[in-house]
């Protein structure tokens, strides 16, 4: 008989209820409002499929036995189980998505203008500011929070608004948190329109905004966009080692893309290759949202303490930025310390649109892309501090 | 009248020209859309006056520092 106990109805309770209704309004914000849609349709959609009871997506076996929801170290036994421990616990996914990442990005800017380097490193402060509340907190409350250093460097690592990378840390330190952590992440990394611009407008006078930037960047030539990569890799991995897989990858796509002899694997790595990744990988971060992984304390105290790590790590580039102005002949519009975070290209889209609405003169994308590369490049350095520290 | 050159201020293809020579714009208007990085980039009157000749067309691989107008203005 098909009776309503064999459907999915009985198990619809209020947990995958509420998630149906994040996984619905995931999908409203990519598809009606174009917020990311390449990551949060993918997010969304996962977020529906493994909340829909008994759908098996997300089973794993544990000593012999079949359980309906994903175990940390478990036998996948769901297809999307399967997907997101064989691309993302094994590192794959996260890893490769820099390889792509790499053959998309142009250092040139950052070539051009070496100090906005500084800004990519600092606008990682909120990272380690986080990352010490995060941790402040998880002594305070033991009983309610399990939060001990492995967590409060994944969630530190928010402030960065890096998915890859934050996937990555988190798995090596805290596998019980990625979900949390890779939707905190990647749902910052969407809201990047809504979140930097009133920081950056708190932080800064209308006049600093107006500061006008030439357009024309110095002109790099191909061999330093080759030396580039190579070199960056020596010197990152010889002082980080353990920021290796990310920056290796990173720095490689890049190679692929620049050296001139290598484009077919360029095109691929950096559409083709990328794109079936973050298929992948939005589908399993998605899928892992199950309503008992997620609706818990420590998420709400993650996606809380993500959001204060992703704008304390606005501020601090942007007053780092103003800082630099004291001492620099030529100023520069301190709104480009904001694209420091390495939500590549929003948070210089964002820089951008502001730059212009201030002064129509001005075009800044080129300035804070500089920035905006150094930030990708300073947190997967992040990351690797505190795999050197915590690994 | 006075005269301010607008320039193409990042290297892409145009794939829009919102204006065309005699039309008064006002300050912040769109010029026309520059696609480079992946984004439709506007570029925007500096400020009002009178457009003359369009020196750019649709389609065009242009780089930075192309003349995209001249833009006369009272003053």
């Amino acid at each position: 008989m098909f009776g309503l106990f064999e459907t999915g109805f009985s198990g619809l309770t209020l947990g995958p209820i509420v998630m149906l209704i994040i996984g619905c309004a995931l999908l409203y914000l990519g598809i009606a409002k174009k917020m990311e849609p390449l990551l949060l349709v993918p997010i969304g959609f996962g977020v529906i499929l493994t909340n829909l009871p008994f759908s098996g997506l997300m089973d794993t076996m544990v000593a012999g036995e079949v359980i309906d929801s994903y175990v940390i170290g478990a036998q996948p036994v769901g297809i999307m189980a399967r997907i997101f421990y064989y691309g993302l616990t094994w590192e794959i996914v996260p890893v490769f998505i820099f390889l792509g990442l790499g053959a998309l990005v142009d250092f040139g800017p950052l070539i051009a203008n070496p100090k906005t380097l500084l800004l990519g490193a600092g606008a990682q402060f909120g990272v380690f500011f986080a990352f010490f509340v995060a941790l402040m907190l998880g002594s305070a409350f033991p009983d309610i929070l399990n939060i001990g250093i492995k967590e409060a460097a994944s969630i530190g690592i928010i402030g960065g608004a890096d998915g890859p990378t934050t996937i990555y840390l988190t798995n090596k330190l805290a596998p019980h948190f990625i979900g949390a952590t890779a939707v905190a992440a990647y749902t910052y990394m969407a809201l990047v329109p809504i979140i930097q611009p009133p920081i950056i407008r708190l932080l800064t006078s209308k006049k600093e905004r107006q500061i006008y930037m030439k357009p024309q960047l110095r002109a790099v030539s191909k061999r330093e966009k080759i030396f580039f990569p190579i070199a960056a890799s020596f010197i990152i991995i010889l002082l980080v080692p353990k920021s290796a897989p990310l920056i290796g990858m990173f720095m490689f796509g890049n190679l692929i893309k620049e050296s001139g002899v290598t484009d077919r694997l360029a095109e691929t790595a950096g559409n083709a290759f990328m794109n079936v990744l973050t298929i992948l990988l939005g589908l399993a971060v998605g899928s892992f949202m199950s309503a008992e992984t997620f609706l818990q304390a420590e998420s709400m105290v993650v996606f809380v303490l993500g959001i204060i790590a992703f704008a304390a790590s606005t501020a601090a580039g942007v007053l780092l930025a103003k800082l630099m102005n004291l001492f620099l002949k030529e100023k520069i519009n301190p709104m480009i310390g904001a694209a420091g975070v390495s939500a590549v290209p929003m948070a210089a889209r964002v820089v951008q649109r502001m730059g212009q609405q201030e002064n129509p003169r001005n075009f800044l994308l080129m300035h804070a892309m500089g920035p905006n590369i150094a930030g990708v490049i300073g947190t997967a350095t992040a990351a690797g501090i505190f795999l050197g520290m915590l690994g | 009248m006075a005269q301010e050159i607008i320039e193409v201020p990042i290297t892409g293809k145009v794939i829009s020209i919102e204006v065309k020579a005699g039309d008064t714009v006002q300050e912040g208007d769109v010029i026309c859309y520059i696609e480079s990085m992946k984004m439709e980039n506007p570029i925007l009157a500096p400020q009002a006056g009178t457009v003359t000749e369009i020196q750019i067309s649709v389609g065009e691989l242009v780089e930075t520092g192309k003349t995209i107008t001249i833009l006369e203005y009272q003053g």
